[in-house]
């Protein structure tokens, strides 16, 4: 079981670290100051969450493992994020419409977290459910307004979205190890936050004059570890420091 | 150590060595304005010292520990500990309403109530988002004004602006 808490732990963890770490190489290339600002403010709270679900997995991993060790000595394969958030910023309407299938998904895991019978995980869930409501609302907000914007607007974040869809499907399926925490009442069995979730982007699609994609094969892979290649370089930068410099203190 | 040793230390003077400890960010409130010191207890020797951090991200926290710690070691008290507990979480009800006054006079519209305890809910999103209010110009006192962004220069305040006399302003987002 702590085998499985361990893992699942990495999963909410991995998922934060990446996108935040995704966002906070837009700052400084925001296309106006106030969207820069916000996602970099978007990418503190992800990362900053990370850390709480990092330090609870380097506490069951015990020894020498920490969040910083957690997060900079290991290698893709160790990664259990999503592969949504691993995937490039491509164009503005790229950025908002990953972040919206991530915002309002991890709203949903977070919502149903709270009730979780590891009470540490239901304080970090109550705790940064309170941020992300934030997220979900801009995120929705560009979406409508880039998908009900002018023509090049709509067509860029529509093909974002046929892009991106592919990726959606893991975020319902669960992996080994949260089918054993599913049955102890820790983890949240994701399929149920399908609906919700589709229902949420069909309102928030209908608004935005942009269409949900058809049944497609989905890609899922990153919850074993199995990354598209765009992972091993967000890592190449993120973890350079520690790489270059091993144990190397601010 | 005798028991007068052990409690050489009067709570009530620790809570007010902390009250001159500042938000680095906006220095003037103190950590006990935001509400982020929960405890203040001895455990045998040990003085501890509850917070509950502010925003998940917000790179404060990292400078206010570090602060909190050295306030303490200032006023003799070698032997503390900092911990950090997250439930409930933060909500800028608990600032003081001193803190209120203070962040006016420093330029930043305060927070007005939050949600609380109320269920979150995200089913009513649409175009504009929540309704939002307009707050008063912490400059002129005009309540003509508007949100530019939800986000601003820190995580905890949105960036409103004057319409009358067209100074924008920060606003302490109610979290």
């Amino acid at each position: 079981m702590e085998e499985a808490r361990y893992e699942y732990l990495l999963q909410l963890g991995d998922s934060d670290l990446i996108l935040g770490q995704r966002l906070a190489a837009l700052c400084g290339h925001g296309p106006a100051l106030e969207e820069d600002i916000a996602m970099s403010n978007v990418a503190l709270d992800l990362i900053g969450q990370a850390r709480f679900w990092l330090s609870y997995a380097a506490e069951i991993k015990g020894g020498d493992a920490d969040e910083d060790t957690l997060a900079f000595l290991r290698d893709a394969p160790a990664y259990r994020n999503v592969l949504l958030v691993e995937q490039p910023n491509g164009d503005y309407g790229h950025t908002i419409v990953r972040q919206c299938f991530y915002d309002v998904w991890h709203f949903f895991v977070l919502q149903a977290l709270m009730q979780s019978t590891d009470t540490r995980i239901a304080d970090i869930a109550a705790k940064s459910i309170k941020e992300v409501q934030y997220h979900v609302e801009r995120s929705g907000d560009w979406v409508v307004r880039l998908g009900d914007g002018t023509e090049e607007s709509h067509r860029r974040t529509q093909a974002a979205v046929d892009k991106l869809w592919r990726y959606t499907g893991e975020l319902f399926r669960s992996s080994e190890a949260e089918q054993a925490l599913v049955e102890a009442g820790i983890a949240v069995d994701v399929a149920t936050l399908y609906e919700p979730w589709r229902a949420h982007m069909q309102a928030l699609f209908e608004e935005a004059t942009l269409e949900l994609p058809g049944d497609q094969p989905m890609q899922c892979g990153g919850k074993h570890g199995e990354h598209t290649e765009h992972l091993g370089y967000v890592l190449a930068e993120m973890q350079h420091l520690q790489r270059s410099y091993p144990g190397a203190r601010w | 150590m005798t028991v007068s040793e052990q409690t050489r230390f009067d709570i009530n003077d620790v809570w007010q060595w902390l009250d001159a400890v500042p938000d680095p960010e906006i220095p003037v409130v103190s950590v006990i304005d935001l509400g982020i010191v929960r405890d203040v207890r001895f455990e045998d020797e040990q003085l501890v010292v509850t917070i509950t951090p502010t925003y998940s991200g917000c790179p404060a926290m990292q400078v206010i520990e570090d602060n909190i710690l050295e306030a303490l070691r200032e006023n003799g008290v070698d032997d503390a500990r900092l911990d950090v507990q997250l439930s409930p979480a933060w909500t800028t009800d608990w600032m003081s309403e001193r803190g209120k006054e203070n962040l006016r006079g420093y330029g930043i519209a305060p927070p007005g109530e939050s949600a609380g305890t109320q269920v979150i809910d995200i089913s009513r999103i649409t175009r504009s988002g929540r309704n939002v209010l307009p707050q008063t110009c912490p400059h002129c006192g005009s309540k003509h004004t508007e949100r530019v962004s939800e986000f601003g220069s820190t995580p905890c305040k949105a960036l409103h602006r004057c319409l009358d006399c067209a100074e924008p302003f920060d606003y302490f987002k109610p979290f």
